[in-house]
């Protein structure tokens, strides 16, 4: 056998076997996530802590981009139906393509660089000082001061931020409609009604809790992890953002084909 | 007592403890010398579970720490102070929570009263003002950064103590004051304590005995004056500095 060749096998069997161990490590996490849970004297005050910078550190950024990605998804569909198609069709088109993708997908791609950024960047450098260590050497459970109330935190707020995306965006792509295209509250309303079912909203709801896990746990995976000082900090950093994104972009896909074509 | 037997722990291809034997007698102050990157921390980490043995065994007043549950575990580190190398304070807190940590008492933990009484008792033994109490870590100087790290392991009245490095990263004076420091605690405290060093100097002023780990083994252990009075290689050479300062 070639060198290439049996350096390819080599790093082949190097990439599988850190693969399983990878896996291996996020599965010993959710262990320690639930055997954290137990701990709820310790994790549920720190989780309020976590849920208001988590809720009231976002919302601005959440609702700004909401707003646009609703004021420019009613444009953009006033440009497109021209002709015979009905304007009321500009108010489904708002309502469903806000509430089925963009809140909860724009809101999780968001998040997964702000929370989860810094969710990986807090718990590594805890994790390279020995902050961590220090805890844990105090007899005291890092799952439940530090990773539950961020899981927690995060699965109960970013379905909230969602809520509140979706009416913005929908409220945004109200407005603008009616300020560049011939539609009335009417047609609008009409429109957005026409299609819309229950479990749209409910949809919208799962994606959102599916998102908030893939961030929380990934992030904090990443940075419980990290090795090697700041360069460390720095890739579990980059990597939390990159994995949660790509896990989002995957779980979209994956509910979509579960939950909507059934 | 921490007895030590046969412990081996290597990471990857790297041999970091290769059969390391020793014993800390009860009330004893033991140094562990040895040059940079030789397992001493990773010693001390496997002495309050941080770190599991490959081989061998850690045995801490009777009780094997690889084979215990996480509750005696927990109920283990209660007894157990680990002053860590930089402080390892936790950022978020002020010094006063970082200290409050340290009780390992759920019911002292929760009484304000005794919490505060003894934040300013644990303040006071390391020699830092009450005032203190109300900065956060980043506000600290190194020293005062290691003596927080210091009054937090000492909260709980541990019987034993750990100390990673007390005195690295400070200036001459400041080392002093913290060699000064440990041996006092040590002394009025009445802890079993193990100081992971590799200040010479430090070591002899405060340890009862003092082991040199290298290669990831004990080479020789004794006395500050069987120390100082060693033929080992190893001991001259470490004694003489000779250890980091080899021909580039």
């Amino acid at each position: 056998m070639s060198s290439i060749a049996k350096r390819l096998q080599h790093k082949a069997g190097r990439s599988t076997l850190d693969a399983f161990a990878a896996v291996g490590r996020f599965a010993a996490l959710l262990v320690e996530l639930a055997r954290g849970l137990t701990e709820w004297r310790v994790w549920v005050p720190r989780a309020f802590d976590e849920a208001y910078k988590v809720g009231m550190g976002s919302l601005f950024i959440v609702l700004l981009i909401a707003s646009f990605a609703g004021a420019v998804t009613a444009l953009q569909a006033g440009y497109q139906f021209t002709g015979n198609i009905p304007i009321y069709v500009v108010g489904s088109l708002v309502t469903e393509s806000v509430v089925l993708e963009l809140g909860p997908v724009l809101v999780g791609l968001i998040l997964a660089g702000r929370i989860g950024a810094a969710y990986a960047a807090e718990l590594g450098t805890m994790r390279v000082t020995e902050q961590i260590d220090a805890l844990e050497s105090l007899g005291r459970s890092p799952s439940s001061y530090l990773l539950v109330p961020r899981v927690v935190a995060c699965l109960v707020m970013i379905p909230v931020l969602v809520i509140f995306a979706n009416v913005v965006a929908v409220a945004a792509g109200w407005f603008a409609a009616k300020q560049a295209l011939p539609i009335t509250d009417q047609d609008f309303v009409y429109g957005a009604r026409i299609f819309w079912r229950p479990f749209d909203a409910t949809y919208s709801l799962i994606k959102a809790f599916c998102f908030a896990g893939a961030i929380s746990l990934i992030s904090c995976y990443r940075g419980y992890t990290t090795k090697q000082g700041a360069e460390g900090v720095g890739r579990s950093t980059t990597g939390a953002v990159v994995t949660s994104s790509v896990v989002i972009l995957m779980l979209d896909l994956l509910l979509a084909k579960l939950l909507l074509t059934a | 007592m921490i007895e030590i037997k046969n412990l081996a722990k290597r990471f990857g291809a790297q041999v970091v403890l290769d059969d390391v034997t020793l014993t800390v007698n009860e009330g004893e102050t033991m140094a562990l010398l040895g040059p940079s990157g030789t397992g001493k921390s990773v010693l001390l980490k496997h002495i309050i579970g941080l770190m599991r043995p490959d081989h061998g065994q850690v045995i801490v007043d009777g009780l094997n720490v690889a084979r215990l549950k996480r509750k005696e575990l927990a109920a283990l580190r209660s007894t157990i102070g680990y002053v860590f190398q930089n402080g390892a304070l936790f950022d978020s807190m002020d010094v006063h929570e970082n200290i409050r940590l340290g009780l390992t008492n759920p019911e002292q933990y929760a009484d304000e009263a005794f919490v505060a009484e003894r934040v300013q008792q644990c303040l006071k033994i390391v020699n830092l003002t009450p005032e203190v109490a109300k900065k956060m870590p980043a506000d600290l100087s190194g020293g005062m950064r290691k003596r927080v790290g210091i009054a937090r392991a000492i909260a709980g009245k541990p019987k034993y103590l750990l100390y990673d490095e007390p005195t690295s990263g400070l200036d001459p004076v400041n080392a002093d004051i913290i060699d000064t420091m440990v041996k006092r605690l040590d002394t009025e405290l009445g802890v079993t304590s193990i100081m992971v060093t590799h200040d010479v100097r430090g070591a002899f002023r405060t340890a009862d005995r003092i082991a040199l780990l290298t290669g990831g083994k004990i080479v020789a252990i004794g006395t500050p004056d069987e120390f100082r009075n060693s033929t080992v290689p190893e001991v001259r050479a470490f004694l003489e500095r000779d250890f980091d300062n080899e021909p580039i």
